[in-house]
């Protein structure tokens, strides 16, 4: 029944991936994109990162995706039904993105992993928000900089200046 | 199912179409989305590492800052494609290609 789940998911985030980059509709491709976040969601759930996958369909499918949808609006006339784009040498790209996967996939499966012992986590939050407020504290210090600069640069930049 | 490998391989195909989407696209947005699919794929990769090198957590801890690098990027780089269409009339990066207009 997991493994049904497992494979079920695996399937819809790597065939809406695969619309993201092939449909001509950018609306679709926007679409598509939500239902790959949900499906890399779900793989996050089989791996134990409960946390994690909140913070993707909150951070992802909240934000990101609203952003790219506002962009695409932005940049089309609505008016113009035809909100579709091309793509150029897809058959040169296609050869070399498939090189790329096989030199890789020939890599991930020739490695000897080092893998330990899985245990069950007590809980994940508790020591995401520990490791946070410990270890990665300077890191985290410096995210929330990079944020505040990503925002005032962002509305900086789309102002339309005078 | 549950083996180490097939989620590598599983991000390694997610990167490959990113990879794809940033390669063949032309319009700025649908590259956007193309970057978007490969920082997941590098995601998929830290948490499956950090679960099967015995939960180490601060493989979660990388996830997250990547979720927040992800956000702050999509922000700045529309607001750069705005710009590029207030500017150019069009987002097709094979023909923006001054700086100034």
């Amino acid at each position: 029944m997991a493994d049904l789940a497992f494979w079920m998911i695996v399937l819809l985030t790597l065939v809406s991936a695969a619309i993201v980059v092939l449909n001509r509709n950018l609306v679709y491709s926007a679409i598509a994109l939500l239902f790959t976040f949900f499906g890399v969601a779900g793989l996050y759930v089989f791996l134990w990162a409960d946390f994690l996958a909140g913070v993707q369909v909150i951070i992802y499918v909240g934000g990101i995706l609203v952003l790219i949808i506002f962009g695409i609006m932005l940049t089309n006339r609505i008016t113009s039904v035809n909100i579709s784009h091309t793509s150029v040498q897809k058959s040169m790209g296609g050869l070399v993105v498939l090189g790329i996967l096989s030199v890789l996939g020939i890599m991930i499966f020739n490695t000897p992993w080092l893998q330990t012992e899985f245990v069950e986590p007590v809980q994940t939050t508790a020591t995401i928000g520990t490791l946070l407020m410990m270890d990665y504290l300077l890191p985290f210090e410096v995210a929330s900089l990079l944020l505040l600069a990503a925002l005032m640069g962002a509305a900086m930049l789309s102002r339309r200046n005078e | 199912m549950d083996s180490l490998n097939t989620y590598l391989f599983i991000a390694a195909i997610l990167f490959s179409l990113g990879l794809f989407g940033v390669i063949t696209r032309r319009n700025g947005v649908a590259v956007l989305m193309g970057i978007e699919l490969i920082l997941n794929a590098a995601n998929l990769n830290f948490i499956a590492f950090a679960k099967f090198g015995g939960m180490n957590m601060s493989g979660h801890i990388f996830a997250l800052f990547v979720i927040i690098m992800a956000a702050a990027e999509a922000a700045v780089a529309l607001a750069i494609i705005i710009n590029m269409y207030n500017n150019f009339k069009t987002i097709n990066v094979d023909d923006v290609q001054e700086l100034r207009q």
